[in-house]
C-alpha cells in the first residue's frame, strides 16, 4: 500500500438479501489516477463506488479516504462527487442552479458560484445553455451538466456510475475523448464504473476485472489484455481461444495434440494450464504436418478483418485475418512463441474460449431460457 | 380516425347542463324580479363582505393545516416499503368512503358539551371545554373532510421523486433538512399546489359543515348561498350574485396558485 | 428513532381519520334512548330493527340506487363515446371543450348545484323538467361526465393508433374494428370511469340537495336527520354502509391481487 494511495477498501464484504455481492474486496487506487471497474452486470462495480460514494454501508471491512477510515461518514460530508446512471439532475432547477447547487449548499459566495459556474460550463462546451430547462437537453447534454455539477464541487474523487451507457455509439466516443481529456486537465482522481471492455481499455490507467464480487484481475489495460490471470478476464477483454494444455518445462507447452515454444517459465513440470491464444495473433499458413490444420467452417467479413471458424480437432478455433479463406478448406495454423499466453487453472476453466457456438447473443438467449425454466420449476 | 363527430352530442349536452345553468347564474345576478338589467344584486354582495371574508379566512386556515399536517404523512408513506404503501393508502382513502355528512355528524357527538371528549375529561378530572358551535370546530371539521384530499396528490408526486436526484443532493454536499428544503419540496410543488386547490374550494364553499359543528353563529358564504335558494330568505338573484361573485374568487385564487408552477404542471394527482 | 416518530405520527393521523367512524359504529350497538348519545348503556340490536321499518329511509334508499345505475351507465357511454370525439380533435377545439366540460368538477359543488337548479326551475317551461328523481339523474350525469372522459381519455391516448388501422387492413369495417380492437385496449378506463361515476353519484349531497325538490336520495335524508338530531339510527345506518363498503374493497382488492398473481405466473411462462 502506497502513501499516495487517496481510497483504499479492506477487506470489504456486502450482502443484499442474503446475496453476498463483494466478497472481501480489497483496492487501493493512486491520487490522480482513472480507474475503471470492469465486469459484467452483477458483479458488484457499482456497489463498490456506492461504498466509496457513502450510498451502501460495508457489512464488513473499511474505507479508507487519504489514510483517514470514512466507514460512518454520510454522503455529504465526503470529498467524493458522483455522476449517476442516469444522471440525476434536479428537474426543478435550470442548468445554471443544477451546477451551482453543491456550491450554495456549501455557502459560497453568489460571485463565486457564478464564476465558477461559467467556467464550468465552457469546460463541458455548454456556455450558452446556463438558463435551459434541463428536460429540454438532449441525453449527451443532460450527462455534461451532470459532469459541471460534480466539478463544480471541485471533488477529490469522481465516481462515474456507467455513465454513457444511455448514449449512442458516436456520442460515446466523443464523450470517451471529453472525459479523459477533462481528467487530464484537472488531475482529480476518475473511478469509471463500466461492462464494455473496449470503454475500459481506452480510457483508463488502471483497469479493475470484477466478477461474481470478487476482483479478478488489476492491471494497465496492456497487462490485461496481453497477460489475463484467468479464462474469465481472457474471455471478457477481447476474443479468445483458451485450450486445455500443459506446461512440459520451462519455455515449452503442450496443447491441441503439438508442442510449442513459449516465453512463459515458473511453472511446474507437467502442471495442467489454460493457454490463451488471442485469434489475431494467429497466421493462416499452407497445410502441413508441422503446424496445426483444420478445415474451415465459417466466415464472416467484419469490415476490417475477416472472421474465420476453424475445427482443429473438434476445438473451433476463432482466427481473424485480412485475408478470405473458404468454407471447407484446408489451412494450418501458424502460432509465435510469444502470442502464446500461459494462465494458471482457476475456477472459470473449461468455460469459455471455444467457438462452437458463435452468436453471443444465443448463448445469451439461450441462458435466459435456461433460467426462466429454473424459475418455473421453483 | 374520422370520429370528431362522435363528440357532438357531449358537446350538445354542455351546451344545455353547463353552459346554459352558468349564462342563468349570470342572468339572474344582473337581473330584478321584473327581468330589468340591475347591479344592485352585485352591490348587495358588499353587505356581506364579513361573510366572505370569514369564509376566506377559515378555509384557508384548513387549508393549510391540512397541507401541514398532510405533508409529513405523505412523505412518510411514499417512503415506507412499495408493499405497505398501498395498505396506507388505501386506510387514508377509506374514510372517504362513508358519507361525509355521517362522518361530520360523529364529531358533533365527539366535541358536544356532553359529548364523549367532555366526558372524558371530566372523568379524569380536568374542566370541560366548550368546543362545538365555535368557528375552531367548523376549521377543524373542514380539515378532517378533506385532509386525504391534499395527501393523495402529494403522497402521487412524492412517490415519483427518483431516489438518485436525493442522492444526487445529498452527493453534492446537502445534509438530510437541505435535501428536504431544496430538493424535495420544491420538486413536490406540483402536488403541494393539486393539494391546495381540491381543500380550498370545497371548504371555502362549504354549507353543511358550518351548520353542523358551526351552530348558527358562524354563517359562511356557503350558507347564504343557501338561504337565497332554498331557505327562509329566498332571493335567487342575491344568491346568483353571491355565486358568480365566489367562482370569480376561486378562478382569481386558482390563477394565482398557478402562477407558483411555471411547468403548469399541476395535473400532479388530481384523479386517484 | 426517526421510525418511531414517524410511526407514532402515522398512528395520531389514523387515529384522527378513524376516530368518528369507529364512534359511528360503536353507538349502533347502544341500547340507550335517544336522549344521550354519549353515555354507553349495553349492547342491542334495536337501531337496526328499527331502520328497516323505517319505509321513508328504504324508499331514500331505493331512489339513490336507481339514480346511480341509470347516471353511471348514462355517463359512461355518454363520455366514452364523447372522448373517443374529443381524442381526435385538434389541439385547441379540444382544449377549449376539455376545459368547459371540466367546470363542473373544478367549479365548487354548490355553484352547479345552484346552476342546475336555475335551469330546471326557471328553464323548466322549455324542457319540462320537474324537480324530482329525473332531474337529480340528469345532474349526476352532468358531474360525472368530466370524470368518465378523464378516465378514458389516458388509455385512447396510450393506444397505438395504427391498431385501429392494423384491424381494417385486415379486412375488418371500421364499426367491426372499434369493438375488436380499439374498445378492448380501453376497457379498463371505461370500467374506472363507471366505477367513479357511480361511487361519486351514491355519495353526492351538494347537488342532489339543490336538484331533488322533494324527492329525497340517501344523503339528502341523512341530511335532514341530522337537522333533527334524531341518532342512533343514523349511526346503525353509516355502520351497515361503512360495512358494505369495506367488504367490496376487500373483495375488489383480493380479486385483484388474485388475478394479477395468476397475471405474474403467466407471465414467467
Amino acid at each position: 500500500m502506497g502513501d499516495n494511495s487517496i481510497i483504499r477498501l479492506e477487506n470489504i464484504t456486502v450482502s443484499f438479501d442474503g446475496e453476498q455481492v463483494l466478497k472481501n474486496l480489497n483496492l487501493s487506487i493512486r491520487d490522480g489516477e482513472f480507474v475503471t471497474l470492469l465486469g459484467p452486470s452483477g458483479c458488484g462495480k457499482t456497489t463498490t463506488l456506492r461504498i466509496i460514494g457513502g450510498f451502501v454501508k460495508p457489512d464488513a471491512g473499511d474505507v479508507f479516504f487519504n489514510g483517514k477510515k470514512i466507514n460512518d461518514l454520510p454522503p455529504h460530508k465526503r470529498e467524493v462527487n458522483t455522476i449517476f446512471q442516469k444522471y440525476a439532475l434536479f428537474p426543478h432547477l435550470n442548468v445554471y442552479d443544477n451546477v451551482a447547487f453543491g456550491m450554495r449548499v456549501h455557502k459560497k459566495s453568489e460571485k463565486q458560484v457564478k464564476e465558477t459556474v461559467r467556467e464550468m460550463l465552457a469546460m463541458v462546451n455548454l456556455s450558452g445553455f446556463a438558463n435551459r430547462n434541463v428536460n429540454s437537453l438532449s441525453g449527451g447534454q443532460q450527462q455534461r451538466v451532470a459532469i459541471a455539477r460534480a466539478l463544480a464541487n471541485d471533488p477529490k474523487v469522481l465516481l462515474l456510475d456507467e455513465p454513457l451507457g444511455a448514449l449512442d455509439l458516436k456520442l460515446r466516443k466523443d464523450m470517451q475523448v471529453e472525459l479523459k481529456k477533462i481528467q487530464k486537465a484537472t488531475g482529480i482522481t476518475f473511478i469509471f464504473v463500466t461492462h464494455d471492455q473496449e470503454e475500459a481499455l481506452s480510457m483508463s490507467d488502471t483497469v479493475v476485472v470484477m466478477d461474481s464480487g470478487e476482483i479478478q484481475q488489476i492491471g494497465t489495460p496492456e497487462d490485461i489484455y496481453n497477460e489475463p490471470a484467468n479464462a474469465f478476464v481472457a474471455d471478457f477483454i477481447g476474443e479468445s481461444n483458451i485450450l486445455d494444455g500443459v506446461m512440459l518445462e520451462d519455455y515449452l507447452c503442450s496443447f491441441a495434440g503439438k508442442k510449442f515454444r513459449c516465453v512463459d517459465a515458473g511453472f511446474q513440470k507437467n502442471e495442467n494450464v489454460d493457454v490463451v491464444i488471442r485469434p489475431e495473433d494467429i497466421d493462416v499458413v499452407e497445410a502441413d504436418s508441422t503446424h496445426l490444420t483444420g478445415v474451415v467452417t465459417n466466415v464472416t467479413f467484419k469490415g476490417v478483418h475477416f472472421e474465420i471458424i476453424v475445427d482443429v480437432e473438434d476445438f473451433k478455433w476463432m482466427i481473424q485475418s485480412t485475408d478470405y479463406q473458404p468454407v471447407g478448406a484446408k489451412i494450418g495454423l501458424l502460432i509465435q512463441p510469444e502470442d502464446i499466453h500461459i494462465m494458471k487453472k482457476s475456477v472459470y476453466s473449461g468455460t469459455f474460449g471455444d467457438y462452437s457456438t458463435f452468436s453471443d447473443e444465443m448463448e445469451e438467449d439461450v441462458a435466459k431460457e435456461e433460467e426462466a425454466e429454473r424459475e418455473d420449476e421453483v | 380516425m374520422k370520429s370528431k363527430a362522435l363528440s357532438a352530442p357531449y358537446i350538445v349536452w354542455m351546451c344545455i347542463f353547463i353552459i346554459v345553468p352558468l349564462f342563468l347564474v349570470a342572468y339572474f345576478a344582473f337581473t330584478d324580479k321584473t327581468g330589468a338589467f340591475t347591479l344592485e344584486n352585485i352591490i348587495q354582495v358588499g353587505q356581506y363582505s364579513d361573510v366572505f371574508l370569514r369564509s376566506i379566512w377559515m378555509g384557508a386556515l384548513a387549508t393549510l393545516f391540512s397541507l401541514v399536517l398532510g405533508y409529513p404523512l405523505a412523505y412518510i408513506i411514499s417512503r415506507s416499503s412499495l408493499r405497505h404503501q398501498s395498505v396506507l393508502i388505501m386506510l387514508v382513502m377509506l374514510p372517504m368512503w362513508m358519507n361525509f355528512l355521517l362522518r361530520t355528524y360523529a364529531w358533533m357527538t365527539l366535541l358536544e358539551d356532553n359529548g364523549m371528549i367532555n366526558n372524558f375529561l371530566a372523568a379524569i378530572g380536568l374542566p370541560r371545554l366548550h368546543m362545538i358551535n365555535t368557528a375552531g370546530a367548523v376549521v377543524f371539521g373542514m380539515v378532517y373532510d378533506y385532509l386525504p384530499f391534499m395527501i393523495l396528490p402529494l403522497y402521487t408526486v412524492l412517490m415519483k421523486i427518483d431516489r438518485s436526484v436525493i442522492e444526487a443532493a445529498q452527493d453534492l454536499g446537502a445534509n438530510s433538512r437541505k435535501v428536504f428544503l431544496k430538493v424535495t419540496v420544491p420538486m413536490s410543488m406540483p402536488g403541494i399546489i393539486s393539494g391546495i386547490t381540491m381543500v380550498f374550494v370545497p371548504a371555502v364553499s362549504t354549507f353543511i359543515i358550518s351548520k353542523m359543528l358551526g351552530g348558527g353563529s358562524n354563517l359562511l358564504i356557503g350558507d347564504l348561498i343557501d338561504m337565497q335558494f332554498l331557505g327562509n330568505a329566498y332571493n335567487p338573484y342575491l344568491g346568483s350574485a353571491i355565486s358568480l361573485v365566489l367562482m370569480v374568487l376561486i378562478l382569481i385564487c386558482m390563477g394565482i396558485m398557478n402562477q407558483f408552477d411555471e411547468d403548469g404542471s399541476a395535473e400532479g394527482g388530481m384523479m386517484p | 428513532m426517526k421510525k418511531v416518530i414517524s410511526r407514532i405520527y402515522m398512528a395520531i393521523i389514523f387515529v384522527f381519520l378513524y376516530a368518528p367512524i369507529v364512534i359511528l359504529v360503536l353507538f349502533s350497538f347502544n341500547d340507550s334512548d335517544t336522549k344521550s348519545r354519549a353515555v354507553w348503556s349495553g349492547f342491542s340490536l334495536r337501531w337496526y330493527q328499527k331502520l328497516f321499518s323505517n319505509g321513508e329511509l328504504l324508499n331514500a334508499l331505493r331512489n339513490t340506487l336507481i339514480i346511480a345505475v341509470v347516471a353511471a351507465i348514462a355517463a359512461t357511454v355518454l363520455g366514452t363515446v364523447a372522448a373517443i370525439g374529443i381524442n381526435s380533435m385538434k389541439k385547441w377545439p379540444k382544449r377549449f371543450v376539455m376545459s368547459v366540460g371540466n367546470l363542473p368538477m373544478v367549479n365548487p359543488e354548490i355553484v352547479t348545484g345552484i346552476s342546475l337548479l336555475l335551469l330546471f326551475v326557471f328553464g323548466a317551461r322549455l324542457l319540462h323538467v320537474e324537480l324530482g328523481i329525473f332531474s337529480v339523474i340528469l345532474a349526476h350525469i352532468t358531474f360525472c361526465l368530466p370524470y368518465v372522459i378523464l378516465s378514458v381519455m389516458p388509455k385512447l391516448r396510450q393506444m397505438d393508433n395504427s391498431l385501429f388501422e392494423a384491424a381494417q387492413d385486415l379486412g375488418c369495417t371500421p364499426i367491426h374494428s372499434f369493438f375488436k380492437v380499439v374498445f378492448p385496449e380501453i376497457l379498463p378506463g371505461i370500467i374506472t370511469g363507471a366505477v367513479m361515476a357511480f361511487t361519486l353519484s351514491i355519495d353526492d349531497f351538494v347537488i342532489s340537495y339543490f336538484t331533488s325538490g322533494t324527492t329525497q336520495t340517501l344523503p339528502v335524508y341523512i341530511y335532514s336527520m341530522t337537522r333533527k338530531r334524531v341518532s342512533p339510527e343514523i349511526n346503525a345506518l353509516s355502520t351497515l354502509l361503512f360495512g358494505t363498503i369495506l367488504v367490496l374493497l376487500l373483495v375488489i382488492n383480493f380479486s385483484k391481487k388474485r388475478s394479477n398473481d395468476v397475471k405474474e405466473k403467466e407471465e414467467a411462462r
